[in-house]
């Protein structure tokens, strides 16, 4: 072992002192937490944050001139500028705060592309994409008689750019793609993708919820359109989302959600909008989640997250090579590893994924087992569901091998 | 091993998972098919329940998909009911729902069979939707056919 990845390991022992939940005993084995792609857990900096904050300078926010009001606001405010530093906007008013991806994504179907897409207008997806971004298109397909067509994926589980060249024609106004798909795994050339896009003067929505919370994401050099993601995915807490959008397409947006906070004046005769942001968050917002979520980015940050992934890719790596090995099982996902993330699905013949998850939770071991929330996917490919695991930067090597030990234990009780 | 693994995975479970009783399809225009699914993992049971009379089920099979549990318990199920009465059936779906989420039944009673399989379930909330898929399918086909007698 070279000394780089030597001290890598030893960050990666000190990193996970700060996740008190991962000292927890799972039917008293260790626990390997192999579930990232679903949620991340929490570091105790951003679990303290939120109870600094209801401890000491909570209020509501965008309110009272009360000191409390001030602090809370300039709390929350202040996550802006976190959030558009770290994907690398240029405008803070460009990100409008949500529930989560899926949050998002609806929002943008419903103020944007309801309101600037006409009958026959086409929408690009694509064949690897999760409920989240099918079902909003498949709704507003219904409302406004738009037309969905789909980037199909091909056997090796990539995209099919060269089909994607005749998907994305003249009448494309919006592809709205993942930037990894949460089911196989693979990297979407999301490049590629914008560039044919803008070729054909379509706008690209890139889904980062698989994405950010591993790798650099800057908006400007990619020249993205509109970016969504969750805070829960990347240490946050849940019911924080990001939908980020260029100004000049947020200023062709239509707020969805009428209440306080997204009005700049009411009579008995109707509204003026807030300004942007403002006018797309109505209501009272998830001001701890928010807050919380701040808490998580500098984390990331301190600790040079970026680094610390590519070192959990390596395990994913490992692991994945270790059950490659394993005649018994059957791994989906690209072969190329570079077209790969820190997750793969696999399936054991003759035994199904709820009974594997349920065999290796008994170990400790928590995966997913399902379709992932990406049913059509799986189907394509035969599987109607299959068991996930899914790394992040405080799994180590110990982990892994949890999981392959354990997987053995599965096939002596149902395969002999 | 204490960690419920071996009351969950039973051998009579195991077994009715690998051979399963009355699989497959019955065909006629008098035939109730009844489709379920658990959204959470994509399993799926589809019954088809026979009665030629109304009151008593000549023939039951199932086609299905899924996991141990989802499967072994439909197997299990159309074995206890066919032959039987349809209002007996019911009142089994109805002991299997109570046994299932920790009620007290009648553990002498012979009709209830192997239902006692499924006591290392009640331990694991997520699984008990699995149990119940196939009997819930038996369930509205009852009811169905109720509504066309």
């Amino acid at each position: 072992m070279s000394l780089e990845s030597k001290k890598l390991l030893d960050r990666t022992t000190q990193i996970r002192s700060d996740f008190p939940i991962l000292d927890r005993k799972i039917n008293g084995k260790r626990l390997a937490y192999l579930d990232n792609a679903a949620s991340s857990q929490k570091p105790m900096q951003v679990i303290s944050k939120i109870n600094d904050l209801y401890s000491n300078y909570y209020a509501n926010v965008h309110r009272g001139v009360h000191s409390l009001s001030m602090e809370s606001t300039e709390a929350y405010e202040s996550v802006r500028e976190k959030v558009a530093k770290f994907i690398n906007a240029g405008n803070i008013n460009e990100i409008i705060f949500t529930k989560g991806t899926t949050d998002s994504i609806n929002l943008f179907a419903q103020s944007w592309a309801k309101n600037n897409l006409k009958k026959g207008d086409r929408i690009v997806l694509s064949e690897i994409e999760h409920h989240a971004n099918l079902v909003p298109w498949f709704m507003l397909r219904d409302e406004i008689g738009i037309e969905l067509a789909f980037i199909p994926v091909l056997d090796d589980y990539t995209l099919d750019i060269e089909a994607a060249k005749k998907i994305i024609n003249s009448n494309t106004r919006l592809v709205s793609i993942s930037h990894i798909s949460n089911s196989l795994g693979t990297i979407v050339p999301i490049k590629d993708i914008i560039d044919l896009a803008h070729h054909n003067n379509a706008i690209v929505l890139i889904d980062g919820a698989q994405s950010i919370p591993h790798q650099n994401m800057n908006v400007i050099d990619l020249d993205i359109d509109v970016l969504v993601f969750s805070a829960h995915k990347m240490l946050g807490p849940t019911g924080v989302g990001i939908l980020w959008a260029k100004m000049d397409i947020l200023k062709q947006c239509e707020p969805v959600i009428g209440g306080g906070d997204m009005i700049s004046k009411v009579t008995f005769d109707g509204a003026l909008w807030n300004d942007i942001p403002f006018r797309f968050e109505a209501g009272t917002p998830n001001i701890a989640g928010v807050i919380g979520f701040g808490e998580a980015i500098d984390y990331l940050n301190e600790i040079n997250y970026i680094d610390l992934c590519n070192q959990s890719h390596v395990i994913s790596e490992y692991t994945r090579n270790l059950l490659e090995e394993m005649e018994f099982v059957e791994i989906l996902g690209p072969k190329d590893k570079l077209l790969r993330t820190s997750l793969f699905s696999f399936d054991i013949k003759n035994i199904h994924p709820h009974d594997v998850a349920q065999i290796l939770d008994s170990e400790g071991v928590a995966v997913r087992a399902g379709h992932h929330c990406a049913q059509p996917t799986l189907n394509k490919f035969g599987f109607s569901s299959t068991v996930r695991a899914s790394f992040y930067f405080y799994n180590n090597f110990e982990d892994a091998n949890q999981l392959i030990e354990s997987l053995q234990i599965v096939k002596k009780r149902f395969l002999q | 091993m204490n960690d419920g693994m071996d009351e969950l995975y039973r051998d009579i479970i195991l077994d009715h998972y690998r051979n399963p009783r009355n699989s497959g399809s019955i065909e006629g225009d008098s035939v109730i098919i009844i489709e379920e699914f658990n959204p959470l993992c994509g399993d799926k049971i589809i019954v088809y329940l026979h009665s030629l009379s109304g009151e008593l089920i000549d023939d039951i099979k199932f086609i299905g998909e899924g996991c141990s549990i989802s499967q072994s318990s439909a197997s299990i199920m159309t074995d206890l009911v066919i032959g039987k009465k349809i209002e007996h059936a019911k009142q089994i779906v109805q002991q299997f729902h109570t046994f299932i989420t920790g009620g007290n039944i009648d553990e002498d009673d012979n009709s209830l069979g192997d239902i006692d399989a499924f006591k290392g379930v009640r331990k694991f909330p997520a699984r008990i939707k699995c149990a119940g898929l196939a009997w819930n399918s038996l369930d509205k086909a009852i009811d169905s056919m109720k509504k066309l007698t």
